[in-house]
């Protein structure tokens, strides 16, 4: 009796992560995949990775994700880290729930939704201030800060809500300013949670697609819109191999991210 | 317990009505929001090189007296002063007071070195002068060998001389201490106890402890302040608080006392005769000011001012019988607690050198305890 619990509970874990993951399996392989028939096998082959290499619109849509990313990663952490200082700041609990649950509010609230009131608001912004005059990169890269702003707010502060504030209070008692004590204190240790909202901010930019389709314009077309589109022109071998070099970028980031934060953690307590 | 050797001189700028205070505290209240009294009204006067210990319950508005003179806490009222100089509304950047945290705080990602010298950077001294400054304070607290380790590769121990180097390498006119001995234990605890006093010596730095041990703060200080709710009961030595506590709290907060309480029968000079339920005689004691009769009072008694007598004293005064509850045995004294006829339980505490004629005492016994007229104060009920 006591020796096949194991087994069953081995079978189901194995039986749930294969659900999890078959699906990324599947298409990994099917990216070495020789034939053109997506679904037919034809021996192993990494033609499909050269040929991506040489598809300027893909190459073109990469490159616009990539600067959409960084600049809403660097953007995002900057606003998310000033939202968690003030949060962590507020000494009352009710005014602290409050803006906290304000913050959080775009980690549960559906994409169509934020997509649409993004794109609502820019063409608002359009006819009252002529600014921002059409829909780009500029208007992907404001939607996308609006909501991973609070990622990066949720993982900064749940990191400073841990930082012993005598630590503050000691460095100014050691002669520090209030601005010196966050630059050479605060700083340096909530670093790591810094990193990882970056890479957090920068993976989820550019995963997203259903934001970036409702306030792109013509011209700004982002990775995943690309690979969106061509699939529904029929899946091309050549998207395969791109899905897999973005999940392993993806994947590599947030390990990066999860390891940073971990490593801290047992830092803190040790 | 030993108590670390003083200069005597320095012991007496309190008892000198013309000394001029090095720290003033004046009516000082502390209110949290709007209700909490954490601090009440409390003015205290303190001398260059003292070593002077906050003492008191938890919660009871140490720290917030504390962080008031590093300046980390505003006052809601009152004045602070060093050296006749207002800093009550100075930023704590600002004091020549620095602060011993009793979680250390010590920055997690700098060396000891570096969390040494941080304070010594803020001021625009030399590399040179920074790094002889760091040397001196480290040999000072004997931690020369771990310069280049972080605080995670620390022990408790090593952690605490750490925060001690860094508070003291400023050169403050002031150090403050929240229980810096809070998180060692016992067997380092008392260790560091003389260490602490041998340091402040060497440095001449005025020191203010906190501390719930009330132990701690007899062997430590050259005064001490008993405070409860956020209001100051006894300012004195450790000997005069002792010997002479100002109130019932006081002398149940300072070691153990046992309590008669009764009302003054009659008074003769500095002898006052006191009727109590608890005591079959009269009890007498010395008190030099005058007490009308009929005022209610409490006679405290230390455990070991008391004697176990094998008969009543002739004179039948000052002596009270019971039987033998408990026995607690430490070794050089043993403390007994004795119920006596009148429901009390008395704690008389007896050196295990002398022998009586009856043999030891067990359980159940009858015994007789008696004390003379100076060995107790009487204190307002
Ligand atoms: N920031 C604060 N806001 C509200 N109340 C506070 C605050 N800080 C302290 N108090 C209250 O003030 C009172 C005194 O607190 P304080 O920290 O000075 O006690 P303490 O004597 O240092 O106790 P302990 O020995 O436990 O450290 C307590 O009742 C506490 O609840
Ligand atoms: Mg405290």
């Amino acid at each position: 009796m006591t020796g096949r619990r194991p087994f069953w509970l081995f079978t189901a874990l194995a039986f749930g992560y294969a659900f999890l993951y078959l699906p990324i399996v599947t298409l990994i392989v099917y990216s070495f995949n020789d034939s053109r028939l997506v679904t037919v096998w034809g021996g192993f082959s990494t033609r499909w990775y050269g040929e991506l290499l040489r598809n300027e619109q893909i190459l073109a849509a990469l490159w616009l994700s990539v600067r959409i990313a960084a600049m809403n990663a660097t953007f995002a952490t900057v606003l998310g880290t000033l939202a968690a200082l003030t949060l962590v700041r507020f000494a009352r609990f009710r005014t602290r729930m409050l803006f906290a649950g304000m913050v959080a509010a775009p980690l549960v609230m559906p994409e169509v939704i934020l997509g649409l009131s993004a794109l609502l608001m820019f063409v608002t912004l359009e006819q009252m201030v002529g600014w921002p005059a059409g829909r780009g990169m500029t208007t992907i890269t404001i939607a996308h800060i609006t909501f991973t702003t609070a990622f990066v707010a949720v993982v900064v502060q749940s990191r400073l809500s841990q930082l012993d504030g005598s630590l503050e209070e000691a460095a100014m008692d050691l002669g520090a300013r209030p601005w010196k004590v966050f630059l050479v204190i605060i700083l340096p240790i909530i670093s790591p949670a810094l990193i990882a909202g970056w890479l957090l901010g920068f993976t989820l930019s550019m995963d997203d697609l259903v934001i970036a389709s409702f306030v792109s314009g013509p011209g700004a077309t982002t990775l995943p819109m690309v690979i969106y589109s061509s699939v529904r022109m029929g899946v091309s071998p050549q998207v395969n191999a791109l899905a897999t070099i973005i999940v392993v970028v993806v994947s590599t980031g947030v390990v990066v991210a999860g390891w940073l934060l971990h490593r801290q953690g047992r830092r803190r307590q040790s | 317990m030993p108590q670390p050797r003083r200069d005597p001189a320095s012991l007496e700028s309190w008892q000198d009505p013309d000394a001029r205070p090095f720290l003033e505290i004046r009516g000082v209240t502390k209110v949290f929001d709007g209700a909490t009294y954490a601090v009440d009204d409390v003015s205290l006067k303190i001398f260059r090189g003292e070593f002077f210990s906050l003492l008191g319950a938890s919660g009871c508005g140490k720290s917030t007296l504390l962080r008031m003179l590093a300046g980390l806490e505003r006052c809601t009222q009152g004045h602070i002063l060093i050296e006749d100089e207002d800093i009550t509304d100075l930023p704590p950047f600002e004091r020549p007071v620095n602060m011993m945290f009793q979680s250390y705080a010590l920055f997690p990602h700098m060396t000891v070195e570096q969390n040494v010298a941080f304070g010594l950077r803020q001021e625009k001294l030399s590399r040179q002068e920074i790094r002889t400054r760091v040397g001196e304070m480290l040999e000072l607290v004997r931690m020369t060998g771990f310069a280049r380790r972080k605080p995670d590769q620390l022990s408790g121990g090593q952690r605490q001389r750490v925060a001690l180097a860094r508070s003291l390498a400023k050169q403050p006119k002031l150090l403050l201490l929240d229980e810096p001995l809070g998180a060692l234990d016992r067997k380092l605890r008392e260790s560091t106890q003389f260490e602490l006093v041998n340091i402040q010596e060497r440095v001449g730095t005025t020191f203010i402890m906190v501390t719930h041990d009330q132990e701690e703060a007899m062997t430590m200080s050259t005064r001490l302040a008993v405070m409860d709710a956020g209001r100051i009961l006894q300012v004195g030595t450790p000997s005069e608080v002792y010997e002479y506590p100002a109130n019932r709290f006081v002398a149940e907060f300072i070691g153990a006392a046992n309590l008669f309480d009764g009302r003054v029968a009659s008074a003769d000079g500095d002898r006052v005769t006191i009727q109590s339920e608890g005591a079959p005689s009269d009890i007498v004691m010395h008190h030099p000011q005058p007490l009308a009769i009929g005022t209610p009072v409490t006679v405290a008694l230390r455990p070991e001012k008391i004697r176990l007598l094998d008969e009543p004293p002739p004179e039948d005064v000052n002596w009270i019988r019971g039987t033998v509850r408990e026995i607690g045995y430490l070794g050089d004294v043993s403390i007994y607690h004795v119920g006596t006829e009148g429901g009390l339980t008395v704690q008389v505490q007896v050196t295990n050198r002398g022998r009586r004629t009856s043999g030891p005492l067990t359980w159940d016994d009858v015994v007789c305890l008696g004390w003379d007229a100076d060995a107790g104060v009487v204190l307002p009920a």
